[in-house]
């Protein structure tokens, strides 16, 4: 009852004093807005790789080549990784669904007068739209006849249709691929930027016509990508392919491996765990902030306590308890707080969305989780508690007969 | 039973060096209903002895029963509960709260009573009436002439029904006139049946009360009874 009442003569105090609340607010204001502003667009990011990599499936394995740490006078060793080991691990390893090599290049594509370098020149299986969960809009992939063939066929994104200037009918045109004449056979579906890539802007070629494209030496280190028979086999297919490329490549126990295997979800924890990272250290950025605020607050408090002393005197007069003083003085600082970190989140927000449409580049939408915007307000109403705590203290404490004679 | 009841009451200031003696064994007896004013020079006491009343403060030595309650036991919340069902102030600079209406003040003592909002107004509303001001409740302090505001003031001391309503110098601050339609408000207010303390050190508003009393160095000198108003 006393409380809510408390609650309404803050608000009428604070509204009085509009303009020097509002001042006082700024602090908060700005501290709440600039981490609402970095984490949703931190946070969607995060979203998007996350989900972009969930899109591809938790069922995918990537297989790299990579060089082991060198120690000092040890000779580094060419490190290997063939198609032979992507056959072995097929044929060792058991509840593979499908499984490709990949190699891939840079290299200018030309049509008639038209020029373009796509992001990515890819050779691999007929297989890849399986792999990659990424199917054919219109035409159809390579087949493995394709590939054995080494047939001069390509597949190609929709940016690469567009830059070469191919028309409305693609299909059946012939392109120049480096030095190779390739006929388009299929477009693939679009799908837009993936971690950083236009994966509209891919040309695909047979495995084997690649490696011509590319050099034979381009065969000695491929990757190697499959998609497991189930979400539940993936971590035994991971120890299986260890074991055969280890045991392939003459691995000694003491050895380190000269090859990793990602998984999917893998990497969404490696890219969770890097934005995490830039998420704390604004967090703590935006704590001293919050509380440089916070000081200013308990000032203008301190302030306010001093120059409302008659009217403290006053409601101590009429039966105001201690409590009740200090309740009132404390509501004020934390709706103070409060306010501010409601005008924060919305000013967060709004500069999220206003970043993401001025810097150039295909930024995702802004997203905060709900659990930020609690976390931020708890934060401001601990704030408030902390720094108006002094100041309503004082005011509790005030001698009635000497507040009523202090002019 | 006597509404008040003091007796060897001190009250000792210690500033360092010095001790303050503001009171020095006063014994006092007041029943309900009475008309009285504390009168004396300055420094003579009577503003201690009105915070004391007021239970603003409790005494060094010496006991203090107000309405059947020892004060000088109680503690801080305590005292604050007795300053709001008990007593009502009224102060020479008035002590409104600014840029808060008249209802509003008025309503000041019942929100620390815990009364229901729509009680508070419809008894804010009342005493307003009561002193005057009917037609003034949504006038801020800032909007009402001197005589108002103290009408307003003695509408707060009166809305929680006290035991006493205690003023000092409720008329130091106003113009003759004025001072006379607010001692006739505290007359009026006697009548009703009211206990009305009055500190003042001017003689023509004591004398519209029935009993004077009158301090010198911290002790009561003069206990002065008339018969009737003048």
């Amino acid at each position: 009852m006393i409380f809510f009442e408390n609650f309404a003569v803050a608000l009428r105090a604070l509204r009085t004093n509009l303009m020097r609340s509002s001042l006082t607010m700024l602090g908060i204001v700005i501290a709440t807005a600039g981490v609402i502003a970095v984490v949703s667009i931190v946070q969607g990011m995060q979203s998007m790789i996350v989900g972009q990599l969930q899109d591809i499936g938790t069922t995918l394995i990537s297989v790299f080549p990579q060089n082991p740490q060198q120690g000092p006078g040890i000779v580094a060793k060419q490190v290997k990784l063939t198609w032979q080991d992507g056959e072995a691990i097929l044929e060792q390893v058991p509840g593979i669904k499908e499984i490709t090599p990949v190699i891939g290049g840079s290299t200018q594509l030309k049509y008639r007068d038209r020029q373009h370098t796509p992001q990515m020149v890819l050779g691999s299986f007929g297989n890849w739209p399986e792999v990659f969960n990424h199917a054919v809009g219109s035409g159809r992939f390579f087949s493995s006849f394709d590939v054995q063939r080494r047939r001069k066929v390509a597949v190609i994104g929709l940016k690469v249709v567009e830059e070469l200037r191919l028309g409305q009918n693609p299909i059946g045109k012939e392109i120049l691929v480096g030095n190779l004449r390739a006929t388009v056979v299929g477009i693939m579906e679009e799908r837009g930027q993936n971690l950083g890539q236009n994966q509209d802007d891919f040309v695909f070629l047979p495995f084997d016509t690649a490696l011509a494209l590319f050099g034979r030496s381009a065969g000695d280190q491929i990757q190697i990508r499959l998609q497991t028979e189930s979400a539940e086999v993936v971590d035994q297919v991971v120890d299986g392919i260890k074991g055969v490329l280890r045991q392939r490549h003459s691995i000694g126990e003491d050895e380190d491996d000269d090859f990793v295997v990602f998984k999917q979800d893998q990497l969404i924890s490696v890219f969770s765990q890097i934005l995490g990272g830039i998420t704390a250290v604004i967090g703590s950025i935006a704590a001293i902030a919050l509380l440089v605020g916070g000081i200013g607050i308990m000032n203008i408090m301190l302030v306010s306590v001093t120059e409302r002393t008659r009217e403290i005197g006053v409601r101590k007069a009429v039966g105001a308890r201690r409590q009740d003083i200090l309740i009132q003085f404390l509501i004020e600082a934390v709706v103070l707080c409060l306010i501010g970190g409601l005008i924060g989140v919305a000013l967060g927000y709004a500069a999220g969305y206003a970043m993401v449409a001025l810097i150039p580049g295909d930024l995702p939408p802004p997203h905060v989780p709900v659990l930020w915007i609690i976390i931020s307000f708890a934060f401001v109403t601990l704030i408030g508690v902390v720094f108006g705590i002094y100041p309503a203290g004082r005011a509790a404490k005030l001698d009635p007969i000497d507040a009523l004679r202090y002019e | 039973m006597a509404l008040i009841e003091l007796s060897d009451i001190h009250k000792v200031y210690d500033m360092g060096e010095i001790e303050v003696r503001a009171l020095n064994g006063v014994d006092l007896t007041i029943a309900q209903g009475e008309y009285l004013s504390i009168m004396g020079a300055s420094g003579s006491g009577k503003s201690t002895l009105m915070n004391l009343l007021g239970c603003l403060d409790t005494p060094s030595q010496g006991s203090y029963v107000l309405n059947g309650v020892a004060v000088q036991e109680l503690s801080d919340e305590e005292l604050a509960g007795i300053r709001n069902k008990e007593i009502g102030f009224v102060f020479q600079t008035f002590n409104l709260l600014s840029r808060t209406s008249a209802l509003a003040n008025v309503e000041l003592p019942l929100i620390y009573a815990g009364t229901r909002r729509a009680q508070r107004k419809k008894r804010a509303r009342e005493v307003l009436e009561i002193v005057g001001l009917g037609d003034r409740v949504d006038h801020s302090p800032n909007e009402l002439s001197g005589g108002q505001r103290q009408r307003v003031a003695i509408a707060r001391a009166l809305v929680n029904d006290p035991s006493i309503l205690l003023a000092d110098e409720p008329t130091g601050n106003l113009d003759s006139k004025t001072s006379e339609e607010i001692i006739e408000l505290f007359d009026a207010l006697h009548n009703a049946g009211n206990t009305v303390i009055l500190v003042t050190h001017e003689g023509d508003i004591a004398a519209h009360t029935q009993r004077q009393i009158i301090l010198r160095d911290g002790k009561v000198v003069e206990d002065r009874r008339q018969g009737q108003a003048a």
